[in-house]
C-alpha cells in the first residue's frame, strides 16, 4: 500500500470534454461522526478523492452508505452536532473550519449544490424570477434588470418553456421536474467550477428524470464545471460518470473509471450490486440478491463491514478492514482482500441465488393441505 | 462458486445458509421492543422525571400524609390566625383551622376532581372523535359540528352557571368540567384516527379480510393510545386549573368539602393579613400543574416516532 | 374487449378486469362540500391475469396503476365495470362473502415501514390472517414459523417488533403474511420500490421461487421498467389512466409501439456505460397533465414526439378528437396509439 492511496492514481482520466486535468476539489481523510444514544454513529470513515476539472466524478451506494454525509461536509453544510475531520480543498484552499464568510464565497459561486428536493434549495415565498436574480446578484455586480436577462437566459437553457413569462411564477406553482430545473439554473448562474448533485432526479417520474439528467449534463458542459454526481442509480452512473467511486458503510470500496468498475469490478460488493440489478436490455435472468443488510454503522465490528454479506469472506476479512489497493489499472482501487480472486468472475458464480427455504415452505403447504 | 474457490491458507467463514443470511450480525445495537424504547426515552427526560417524583411525592403527602398528621381537615383548633409555625407548618386561619391538613384535604379533593375529568373527558371524548374519525361522511359532519357547537361556548361561563346549578359536591363538578372538555378531546382524537385509518397497515388488515371492529381493537386503539395518554395527562393539568377557577369564583366546590381552588378563594380577603393561607393552596395548585405538563411533554417526546431516527 | 397478444393465459384467467373505472370527487372545503370537480384515476381500464402467470402494471406516479389494483381486490369501490374472480364479480359481492373470498387474493403493499403495525411483534402480524379466518387454532403457530422460514427469517426473531428489522426483511414479512392464507392470487403493489437495489434482488427472487412452488398469479404493479420485465410475463403500459399498450414482455421490450412506452423504455437508463452512451433516446417534454382535466382524444398528444415533430396537421386532429383504440395495428400486439409504430431501442 502506498501512503496516498490516490497518489497512484494521477494519471490524466480522460473527461469527456476534454477540460484540464487539474484539481479543483481535494478531499483527503474525510472523516464524520455524529453522536447518537447507541454510540458514535460513524456516517464516514476516512474517504479521500480529487476530482480534476471538468470531470464528473459518481458516487454510487445505498441508503446509509454516506455518500450524500460526504458532499454535504464538503460543503459544510453538516448540522452542529457532527464530529469532521481530514481536509477538503477546494484550488488549494482548505474549506473544513474555514469562518462562514469564506464558505459563502466559495459556496454558491464556485461550488454549487443541487439536492434531491428541489424545494430545500428554493425559497417558497419569492419568484423564481428573483431567485436566478438574486443568485447572480450575490456574487456580481450586475444591475437588476441584467440579472433578469441572465435568469431568462439560464431557464432558456434548462429548457423550461415561455422563460420570460416563467420568472414570476413561484416554486408552489411550478412542478417537481421544473423546479429541479430551475435549481440546476440557479446553480448554474455564477459558472461554478463544482457541481455537486446530490440524487437529484430521485423523487420523479423516469420520463421526467430523463430531462432533468439532459439538463444537468447540458449545464455542465456550458460551465465547464466538474460534477460530483451522486445516486444510488447506477444506470444514471454509467450514463453520465467518467469516474465512479463505490461507498459502502462510510468508505469508498471501489475506485475507477466507468469501465473499470462496470466491467471488471473488483470488490465482491460492486459485482453482487451490478448482479442484483434487473436488466431492461435482456430476458430475465438469475439475480444475485447480496443477502443480509448493510450494517448499521453504530458499535462497528473490526474488519472488511461487508464481511457479514460475503460470499468470499475469510477469516482475514473479520479482523483486517482492507485498504483501496490498485487492480486492474493504476487507477482501478479497490478494497478487499481477494480481489484478484474476482478475475472473471460473474456475478452469478460469487453469489447465491436462492433465497426460499423450500423445506419450510414444503412444511407450510403440507400442513395447510392437511387442513382444508 | 466455480473459480472463487478459497486460498488455501485462509480457513473460509461458514457460509451462512441460504435464506438466512447471517440475521444476527445485522443487529449491531441491541434489541429493544418498542415499549422499552419509549421508557427508555421517558427516563432520559430529566424535566419529566423531576416532576414525576414531585408529583408522587405530592400525592403521598396527600393521601397519607394526611392520615399521620396530628390535626385533621375541619378540627378547630385553639390557635387562632397563627402564621406558620413547627405546630403548624401552613399556619391557621381565623377560626383556628391547621392550614396544613386543609391544604392536603383540598389536594386530595382538587386531584380526585382533576383525574376523574381527565378519565370520563377521554373516554367519551375518544369513542366520540374515533366514531367521528373511523366512519367519516355524514356521522364525522353531525358528531364534529356538536362538538364545535359546545367548543364556542364560554367554557368558565357555561361551567359556572351548570355547576351553581347542580354543584356543590366535587363530583359533580367533575361531570361538568368532563362534558365541557369532551368535544375538545373528541377532536384530538378525530385528527388521530384520521391519519391512522390512511395508513397502509389498516388497509392491509382490510386486505385481509378484517372487520371494522377487529380493525378498530387490534389496530386503531393500540397505535392511537400513546396520543390519548399524553391527553389525558395534560387535562388532569387543565382540569386542576378550570377547578380552581370555579371554586374561586364560587361557583365549584362549596363547604363543607374544600379544594385548593377554595381554599384560595377564602384567603382572598385576608392576602394582607394573613398572606399564607393564599400563599400555600396556591403553592400547590402551581406545582401540580406544572409538574404534570412536564410529564405530559415527556411522554409526547418518548411516543414521538420522529426521534425513532438512529440512523443519518 | 381486446384478447392480449400472448398465449400465456391459456386456459380461462383467474382474474379480469372488465372496463374498469375510478372517478374521485373533488370537492369544495366548507359546511356542504360541493364536488367541483372529478379526478378521472381509471379509464376503462380491461385486462386478464391468467393461472401461475405475472401480469406487469407499468407506469409513471399518477397513471392509476394502483387505484388498478386496489380496484382489484375491491379495496375501493368502482365507478363502473367489474372484476371477474374466476367468474364471479367481486364488485357485486356483499361485505361478508367478500371477507370471505379475500382469502384467495392477496396484497403486498409497496412501503414496509408503514404496511406493518408498528405495535404489533412480528409472530402476530403474521398470524393475523390466520385469526381473522378462524383458522389459527388449527397449526397456525407452526404455520407462522414455516412462513418466516420460508421468506428468510428466523421464527426466533418472530417476537421482535417490524421496527427493529431492515427494509427487506420488514418487506418479506409483508410476503409471509400475504401468503399465510394460501392466496391464488397477489397484487404486488410496489413491493420492490422502497428497497435499495441488492436488497431488492432477493425480494425479486423470492417471489420469483413463491411463484413457482405455489403456482401463484401475480399482478405486479410498477413503475420501473427493469423490475417489470425481469419479473412479468405479459406487461400492460398505463399513463393517466388508461391502457396504453400490451403485450409480452420480449414483445413490448423489443418492439414498443406506442410512443410513450417507447419514451419510457428510453427514459431508463441501462447500468452499462457502452450501450447507454451509444443509445438511441427518445424524449419527451413536460409533466403529465392532471388527472383531472385531461386532454380530449389522446391523452399523451400533449407530450407525444411524435404528435409534435412528424405528423401532419390533419394526422394530429384525429389524436385531438378521437381516442385511440387499444388494438393491434399490425404491430403484432395492442397499442393505443392511431400512428403506432414499431422502434427499436434497446
Amino acid at each position: 500500500m502506498t501512503e496516498d492511496p490516490l497518489a497512484v492514481s494521477t494519471t490524466p482520466t480522460a473527461s469527456r470534454n476534454g477540460a484540464a486535468t487539474d484539481v479543483v476539489l481535494a478531499v483527503d481523510d474525510l472523516t464524520v461522526g455524529f453522536p447518537s444514544d447507541d454510540g458514535l454513529v460513524q456516517a464516514v470513515r476516512g474517504v479521500s478523492y480529487e476530482l480534476r476539472g471538468g470531470e464528473v466524478l459518481g458516487i454510487v451506494g445505498e441508503s446509509g452508505s454516506g455518500k450524500s454525509v460526504t458532499s454535504l461536509a464538503v460543503m459544510g453544510l453538516l448540522p452542529g452536532n457532527a464530529q469532521v475531520s481530514g481536509s477538503v480543498r477546494f484550488r488549494g484552499k482548505e474549506l473544513l473550519g474555514a469562518r462562514e464568510s469564506e464558505l459563502n464565497s466559495v459556496r454558491g459561486r464556485s461550488v454549487a449544490m443541487i439536492f434531491q428536493d428541489p424545494m430545500t434549495s428554493l425559497n417558497p415565498v419569492y419568484s423564481i424570477g428573483y431567485q436566478i436574480a438574486e443568485a447572480v446578484r450575490a456574487h456580481h455586480n450586475v444591475s437588476k434588470a441584467a440579472a433578469l436577462d441572465r435568469a431568462t437566459e439560464l431557464l432558456e437553457l434548462v429548457r423550461i418553456p415561455n422563460p420570460r413569462q416563467r420568472l414570476e411564477n413561484y416554486p408552489h406553482e411550478m412542478s417537481g421536474g421544473m423546479r429541479q430545473r430551475v435549481v440546476i439554473a440557479i446553480a448554474m448562474a455564477n459558472n461554478p467550477d463544482v457541481i455537486i448533485a446530490d440524487e437529484p432526479t430521485t423523487a420523479l417520474d423516469v420520463t421526467v428524470q430523463a430531462q432533468i439528467m439532459d439538463s444537468l449534463q447540458l449545464a455542465q458542459q456550458e460551465t465547464g464545471a466538474a460534477m460530483v454526481l451522486i445516486t444510488h442509480d447506477l444506470g444514471v452512473i454509467a450514463g453520465q460518470a467518467d469516474r465512479v467511486m463505490v461507498m459502502y458503510a462510510g468508505k469508498l470500496v471501489e475506485v475507477g473509471t466507468a469501465e473499470d468498475v462496470f466491467y471488471t469490478p473488483r470488490m465482491p460488493y460492486t459485482v453482487g450490486l451490478l448482479g442484483s440489478l434487473p436488466r431492461l436490455d435482456r430476458p430475465s435472468e438469475r439475480l444475485t440478491p447480496i443477502e443480509g443488510a448493510p450494517p448499521s454503522v453504530v458499535n462497528m465490528p473490526p474488519g472488511c463491514p461487508f464481511t457479514p454479506r460475503c460470499p468470499l469472506a475469510v477469516a482475514v476479512c473479520e479482523e483486517i478492514e482492507p485498504e483501496l489497493a490498485p487492480t486492474t489499472g493504476p487507477g482501478h482501487l479497490a478494497a478487499c482482500h481477494r480481489s484478484e480472486e474476482l478475475v472473471g468472475a460473474s456475478a452469478g458464480d460469487v453469489f447465491d441465488t436462492d433465497v426460499v427455504d423450500t423445506e419450510a415452505l414444503a412444511h407450510f403447504v403440507r400442513e395447510n393441505e392437511g387442513q382444508s | 462458486m466455480r473459480e472463487v474457490a478459497p486460498t488455501p491458507e485462509t480457513t473460509p467463514v461458514p457460509a451462512p445458509a441460504a435464506g438466512q443470511a447471517s440475521v444476527e450480525r445485522e443487529f449491531t445495537v441491541a434489541e429493544r421492543s418498542q415499549a422499552q424504547l419509549v421508557l427508555r426515552r421517558f427516563l432520559q427526560h430529566r424535566a419529566a422525571m423531576i416532576s414525576l417524583v414531585v408529583l408522587i411525592m405530592v400525592v403521598l403527602l396527600a393521601y397519607v400524609g394526611g392520615l399521620l398528621w396530628h390535626y385533621q381537615a375541619g378540627d378547630i383548633t385553639p390557635d387562632n390566625s397563627q402564621p406558620p409555625s413547627l405546630d403548624h407548618p401552613f399556619g391557621t386561619d381565623a377560626v383556628g383551622k391547621d392550614q396544613f391538613a386543609e391544604v392536603l384535604r383540598g389536594t386530595r379533593i382538587s386531584l380526585q376532581v382533576a383525574v376523574s375529568v381527565a378519565v370520563f373527558a377521554t373516554v367519551v371524548g375518544t369513542i366520540w372523535g374515533s366514531l367521528a374519525g373511523f366512519f367519516g361522511g355524514r356521522t364525522d359532519s353531525l358528531l364534529m359540528r356538536l362538538a364545535d357547537l359546545i367548543l364556542t361556548l364560554p367554557l368558565i361561563a357555561v361551567a359556572a352557571m351548570l355547576a351553581h346549578n347542580f354543584g356543590g359536591t366535587w363530583y359533580l363538578i367533575a361531570v361538568v368540567i368532563a362534558v365541557l372538555y369532551a368535544p375538545y378531546v373528541s377532536r384530538v382524537s378525530r385528527g388521530v384516527v384520521l391519519s391512522l385509518r390512511e395508513k397502509e397497515y389498516i388497509e392491509a388488515a382490510r386486505a385481509l379480510g378484517a372487520t371494522n371492529t377487529r380493525i378498530i381493537v387490534r389496530h386503531l386503539v393500540p397505535n392511537a393510545l400513546g396520543s390519548i395518554l399524553v391527553n389525558l395527562t395534560i387535562l388532569v393539568a387543565l382540569a386542576i386549573l378550570l377547578e380552581t377557577a370555579l371554586s374561586y369564583l364560587g361557583f365549584g366546590v362549596q363547604t363543607p368539602d374544600t379544594s385548593l381552588g377554595l381554599l384560595v378563594s377564602q384567603a382572598q380577603t385576608a392576602l394582607t393579613t394573613r398572606p399564607w393561607l393564599f400563599y400555600f393552596p396556591g403553592l400547590f395548585i402551581i406545582v401540580i400543574a406544572l409538574t404534570i405538563n412536564f410529564i405530559g411533554d415527556g411522554l409526547r417526546d418518548a411516543l414521538d416516532p420522529q426521534q425513532r431516527k438512529v440512523r443519518q | 374487449m381486446h384478447e392480449s397478444g400472448s398465449s400465456a393465459a391459456g386456459s380461462e384467467p383467474i382474474l379480469s378486469a372488465r372496463n374498469l373505472v375510478k372517478h374521485f370527487p373533488i370537492r369544495s372545503t366548507g359546511l356542504i362540500r360541493r364536488q367541483v370537480g372529478t379526478v378521472h384515476a381509471v379509464c376503462d381500464v380491461s385486462f386478464d391475469l391468467g393461472h401461475g402467470e405475472t401480469l406487469g402494471l407499468v407506469g409513471e406516479s399518477g397513471c392509476g396503476k394502483s387505484t388498478t389494483a386496489r380496484l382489484v381486490l375491491n379495496l375501493i369501490e368502482a365507478t363502473s365495470g367489474e372484476v371477474l374472480y374466476e367468474g364471479t364479480d367481486l364488485t357485486a359481492l356483499s361485505p361478508k362473502k367478500m371477507r370471505e373470498l379475500r382469502q384467495d387474493l392477496q396484497i403486498v403493499f409497496q412501503d414496509p415501514y408503514a404496511s406493518l403495525d408498528p405495535r404489533m411483534p412480528v409472530n402476530e402480524i403474521v398470524a393475523e390472517p390466520l385469526r381473522i379466518h378462524g383458522r389459527y387454532d388449527r397449526g397456525g403457530r407452526t404455520a407462522v414459523q414455516d412462513l418466516l422460514r420460508t421468506v428468510g427469517l428466523k421464527p426466533e426473531h418472530g417476537n421482535r417488533f417490524p421496527h427493529e428489522f431492515s427494509g427487506g426483511q420488514r418487506q418479506r414479512i409483508g410476503v409471509a403474511r400475504a401468503l399465510a392464507l394460501r392466496p391464488k392470487v397477489l397484487v404486488l403493489d410496489e413491493p420492490v420500490s422502497a428497497l435499495d437495489v441488492s436488497i431488492q434482488a432477493g425480494v425479486l427472487n423470492l417471489l420469483d421461487e413463491l411463484q413457482a412452488e405455489l403456482g401463484l398469479s401475480y399482478l405486479f404493479v410498477s413503475h420501473d421498467l427493469s423490475v417489470v420485465r425481469h419479473i412479468a410475463d405479459r406487461i400492460a403500459v398505463m399513463y393517466l389512466g388508461r391502457i396504453v399498450e400490451t403485450g409480452t414482455a420480449s414483445e413490448l421490450f423489443e418492439g414498443p409501439a406506442h410512443p410513450y412506452t417507447q419514451a419510457l423504455i428510453s427514459a431508463i437508463p441501462l447500468p452499462d456505460p457502452r450501450k447507454q452512451r451509444a443509445r438511441e433516446r427518445i424524449t419527451v417534454v413536460g409533466d403529465v397533465p392532471s388527472p383531472a382535466d385531461p386532454p380530449s382524444g389522446c391523452r399523451f398528444r400533449t407530450r407525444c414526439p411524435k404528435f409534435a415533430a412528424e405528423l401532419s396537421d390533419a394526422e394530429r386532429s384525429r389524436c385531438v378528437d378521437e381516442v385511440p383504440e387499444l388494438v393491434d395495428r399490425g404491430q403484432g400486439h395492442p397499442a393505443a396509439c392511431h400512428y403506432a409504430e414499431r422502434k427499436t431501442l434497446i
